[in-house]
């Protein structure tokens, strides 16, 4: 069922276009990662390597990183904490607010971010809380917790029922059967969850841009940079966690469908 | 070919040199066909015979990898599929989700701008009996009704050539024999030609004029199904369609109108006309029903073949008639069909008895005999354990 | 939705029935209470800011709760053309995005079915432009967009773009931006209905007598729907409250300020608070008329 097109080669060149597209600015990024610039990095002087072997030469950047890292990690716990036992009350038991529930979930995913920021920093002023580090947790913390939700929900949607009713036959308690065949086969949609959830709190400027205060995570940095110019450093950066992001998603790919492939063998 | 009007009549089917080959494997080797017009044809065969993929190579969803297709004498090989005068009932109803059920038999007819497409689609829609549920969706239909949805679709086109892929498979017994009469009743008022495959025996003798017997890519026979049925020229044949009882022995004389086979010690006549081969090792067979059961030996009569004694070793009723399994020594395994003329079995387990029937009654195959297989290829339960247990060994062995 | 496109976890299977208990609420409850002070107070919180007075004599930037509901009247009549131009650049942004993203989701998704290393392949490549920051992305774009690149030196000698025109700065490079940052969102969702259309409705289609195109227009597009909807909210919707791609300091200039970019100046500079919150009500309650019409359309299971 190929015949969609006007020629058989139409469709396919297309997608290849889009694609690269799609990585033209990534490639620029990374290219100009190399670039012998001084401040600003707008215009190609040489080719170095000097960026990437001496990424913290510029101590603010990698600052940045860091606090982006800090923030990621402490906000990925929370959300995917309450997150995943959402997902379970939402997927396994019936109660009467629960389309309510689903809606409230809903609504950070549909919410512009910049009412969020707004939203969360008026709050905050009101409140009288200083505006820093915790309160760009809380606030990513907020946005990722649908995101969890929908996540670990598709993966509990995807468990075969019998598997646990099966454990309950062979003599297990509700908790041992919760832990011992439930947890294990949810975590791979839990791990999923966290990733997603570090990914978008690593990425997030908007909502952290109302927030922060007087620190500067690397998406804050790079704003507040882009008038003058943005540094080398933080092309090396963010191309690494481009590249490590990349690695990872192949490396996850590669070995589920290696693992597959061995049990298609045994069977 | 697809215009305003429907066909007038059916059309001729040819498929010439037909070969598919799928990476890996070949579907279907050197395949010649020809139905003609007005026919209803079924191509009967086990799954992956290949008669799905001739099904769809003829609607054009496939391109043959060699050979030609020609529908009404005209070569449509490198037709598209929405252009050729064919409609399919799909095994899987395909019944689209998003348009109630009188739009998906309106469908073909909107597409090709036929007048009144939804009066038509109403008639066809009553003629399954579901005019009612017009306007629901597929998905709010149970299987059955889906499925005569889909020959509402198909049929209401009328086009020259209808393939059915195993259309009446999710009817209940007394719905399939409605549906089968209804097809039969269609297909002799417009004269269409229908080309239907399916692996149920029952169902492609029932309603077809003509059956192929598919195996393996490649027709083994094809004719109308009494002559298929009683004079079956492969194993194969002879095993796919009912059930038979095959020995095998030399050919010891071959003169006159038939020939005579050796068969444990006993000799039995097969007519000549009858033989696909008249020299040496051979496989002839009985169909069960022909053989009368006695618990005397009878007299040895001209044109009447005997084998015995032998032991009765199981009784299964199945309400018209009863299955008898004879143990012959040096033969083996017997099989006997009795109509149920009285109450009970007429023989019981562990009686000792013999089975006659008409030398005209026999059939020769044209298999080497040591690629027969003496009966129908149904392991038991006990063969196929044994061979695990010594498959699981040798993997551990090897392990 | 099609959000389980980030989870891609397998097809669902029949769940056993919900059991009805109070455990599920101890399992809301900390995430509930969660949402209760990080997203619903806040709500209450910009309400209440929109509905402030300066405070008679006090500084930039301090105000007294009131109902000062004229602070409404006042940025809508201000600000009514940033409303118009976010709320354009963002149907245009979506109508391109949906353009360009449905044939490469067709391809991924129904094309290159055969071949799953293919699509895991191209569903990476997809997805990639998340793993490098937004910004530095649009940073990028305006680069390439700059007046001494190639590009636009071309475009000026073929008199496309006049001899002092620029590319960067105009309501093309922001909608330019904002479609290429959305792209991923729009592609995804109808990725994932595409991949489970059925090809045997395509097959019955072209047996019916459909051609190609009938059969796209008729089938294919009414099945994959649902993704469209889906991609077409998740773009539309942040695109329109969006302040990077219109600000000067990236692809916008003075002449394309949306309305995230006066909410951006007036809270965070101007520290006009009460205007900063009254505009975010508005857009907020407009977004959720449109939510509201898909959810009554679509019940509310299909959210999550």
């Amino acid at each position: 069922m190929s015949r969609f097109s006007l020629g058989k080669w139409l469709l396919p060149v297309y997608a290849v276009l889009a694609l690269v597209f799609l990585l033209i600015p990534i490639a620029y990024t990374f290219v100009f990662s190399f670039n012998a610039s001084v401040k600003s990095n707008i215009v190609w002087v040489g080719f170095t390597l000097d960026n990437w072997l001496n990424i913290c030469a510029d101590p603010t950047v990698c600052n940045a990183f860091g606090t982006s890292i800090l923030v990621g990690v402490v906000a990925t716990i929370i959300a995917t904490a309450l997150g995943t036992l959402m997902a379970l009350a939402l997927s396994r038991y019936r109660f009467r607010a629960r389309s309510a529930v689903s809606l409230l979930l809903f609504l950070p995913m549909a919410t512009p971010e910049i009412v969020l920021g707004a939203g969360l920093a008026a709050q905050f002023l009101s409140a009288g809380v200083p505006k820093g580090l915790g309160t760009i947790i809380a606030a990513h913390a907020l946005f990722c917790l649908s995101f969890v939700v929908v996540t670990v929900k598709a993966r509990i949607s995807s468990l075969d029922p019998a598997l646990e009713e099966a454990g309950r036959d062979l003599y297990g308690s509700a908790a041992q059967v919760f832990w011992r065949i439930t947890f294990p086969l949810l975590l791979p949609g839990i791990t999923a969850a966290a990733l997603l959830s570090f990914a978008l709190s690593f990425d997030d400027f908007i909502i952290t841009r109302f927030n922060n205060g007087a620190v500067t995570t690397f998406p804050i940095y790079i704003y507040t940079a882009a008038a003058r110019g943005v540094p080398a450093e933080a092309n090396v950066i963010a191309s690494a966690v481009f590249l490590f992001a990349i690695i990872l998603v192949v490396v996850a790919q590669v070995t589920s469908s290696a693992r597959r492939k061995r049990l298609a063998k045994l069977g | 070919m697809a215009d305003r009007t429907f066909a007038e009549a059916g059309a001729d089917l040819e498929l010439v040199g037909i070969h598919k080959r799928f990476p890996g494997f070949t579907a279907i080797e050197d395949l010649d066909l020809v139905i003609p017009a007005g026919s209803f044809f079924a191509l009967l065969g086990p799954s992956g015979c290949g008669k799905t993929t001739t099904l769809r190579l003829v609607a054009g969803l496939e391109q043959p990898t060699a050979g030609r297709i020609l529908i009404g004498g005209k070569d449509v090989t490198n037709v598209k599929s929405f252009k050729r005068p064919v409609n399919t009932v799909f095994q899987s109803y395909a019944l689209f989700p998003h348009m109630t059920v009188l739009e998906n038999v309106a469908f073909g007819l909107r597409r090709r701008r036929i007048d009144n497409p939804l009066v038509k689609a109403h008639e066809a829609l009553r003629l399954v009996e579901l005019d009612h549920l017009a306007s629901r969706r597929p998905q709010q239909l149970s299987g059955g009704q889906q499925q005569r949805v889909a020959l509402a679709r198909a049929i209401v086109n009328r086009p020259a050539l209808l393939l059915l892929d195993e259309p009446l498979g999710a009817l209940d017994l007394k719905l399939r024999r409605q549906m089968q009469s209804e097809l039969k009743t269609i297909q002799d008022e417009v004269g269409l030609t229908f080309l239907h495959v399916t692996h149920d025996q029952e169902e492609a003798m029932t309603m077809a004029d003509t059956v192929a017997v598919m195996n393996k890519g490649e027709i083994e026979q094809m004719g109308a199904p009494e002559e298929l049925y009683e004079l079956p020229k492969t194993a194969f044949v002879a095993n796919f369609l009912g059930q038979s009882n095959l020995f095998t022995g030399k050919v010891t004389s071959s003169s006159g109108n038939s020939i005579v086979v050796d068969v444990a010690g006993v000799k039995i006549e097969v007519p000549k006309d009858r033989a696909q081969r008249h020299t040496g090792d051979v496989t002839i067979g009985v169909r069960p029903e022909k053989l009368m059961l006695t618990t005397e030996a009878p007299k040895p009569t001209p044109g009447r073949n005997v084998l015995g004694p032998g032991r009765v070793m199981d009784v299964s009723f199945s309400g018209v008639s009863t299955q008898y399994l004879i143990a012959i020594p040096g033969i083996g395994p017997v099989s006997v069909f009795a109509q149920n003329m009285v109450f009970g079995p007429v023989v019981h387990e562990g009686a000792e008895v013999w089975v006659s029937w008409t030398v005209d009654h026999g059939f020769g195959l044209v298999d080497e005999p040591e690629a027969a297989p003496r009966f129908a290829p149904d392991a038991d339960t006990a063969a196929i354990a044994t061979q695990t247990r010594k498959d699981l060994l040798t993997e551990i062995e090897e392990a | 939705m099609a959000f389980a496109a980030f989870g891609s976890q397998g097809p669902a299977v029949e769940q056993a029935p919900r059991k009805r208990s109070w455990i599920a609420w101890v399992l809301l409850a900390p995430g509930l209470a969660y949402l209760a002070l990080f997203f619903l107070t806040p709500f209450i919180s910009l309400i209440l800011t929109s509905l402030q007075a300066p405070v008679d004599f006090g500084d930039v930037g301090q105000f007294q709760p009131a109902f000062k509901i004229e602070n409404y009247a006042t940025v809508v009549s201000q600000y009514w053309p940033h409303f118009l131009r976010a709320f354009g650049y963002a149907i245009a942004a979506t109508f391109f995005a949906l353009i360009i993203s449905y044939p490469l989701a067709y391809f991924i998704g129904v094309t290159a079915r055969k071949w799953p290393l293919l699509q895991a392949l191209m569903l990476t490549l997809v997805i990639a432009p998340f793993f490098i920051s937004f910004l530095l992305r649009t940073l990028a774009w305006k680069q390439l967009m700059s007046d001494d690149t190639p590009l636009v030196q071309a475009l000026k000698a073929l008199t496309i773009l006049p001899q002092d025109g620029h590319l960067t700065g105009t309501a093309f490079s922001v909608i330019f931006g904002l479609t290429y940052n959305f792209i991923p969102f729009m592609t995804l969702p109808i990725y994932t209905t595409l991949e489970r259309l059925d090809t045997r409705y395509l097959e019955a289609g072209s047996d019916l007598y459909a051609t190609p195109a009938t059969t796209f227009w008729k089938i294919t597009l009414p099945l994959s729907l649902p993704g469209i909807v889906s991609g077409t909210l998740l773009t539309f919707i942040p695109a329109s409250g969006d302040f990077i791609n219109a600000s000067s300091s990236f692809l916008g200039s003075a002449s394309t300020q949306m309305v995230g970019n006066v909410i951006e100046t007036s809270f965070l500079e101007l520290l006009n608070y009460p205007a900063a919150a009254a505009l975010s009500v508005i857009l907020m309650a407009i977004i959720l008329v449109i939510v509201g019409v898909y959810v009554k359309r679509a019940g509310t299971e299909e959210l999550l």
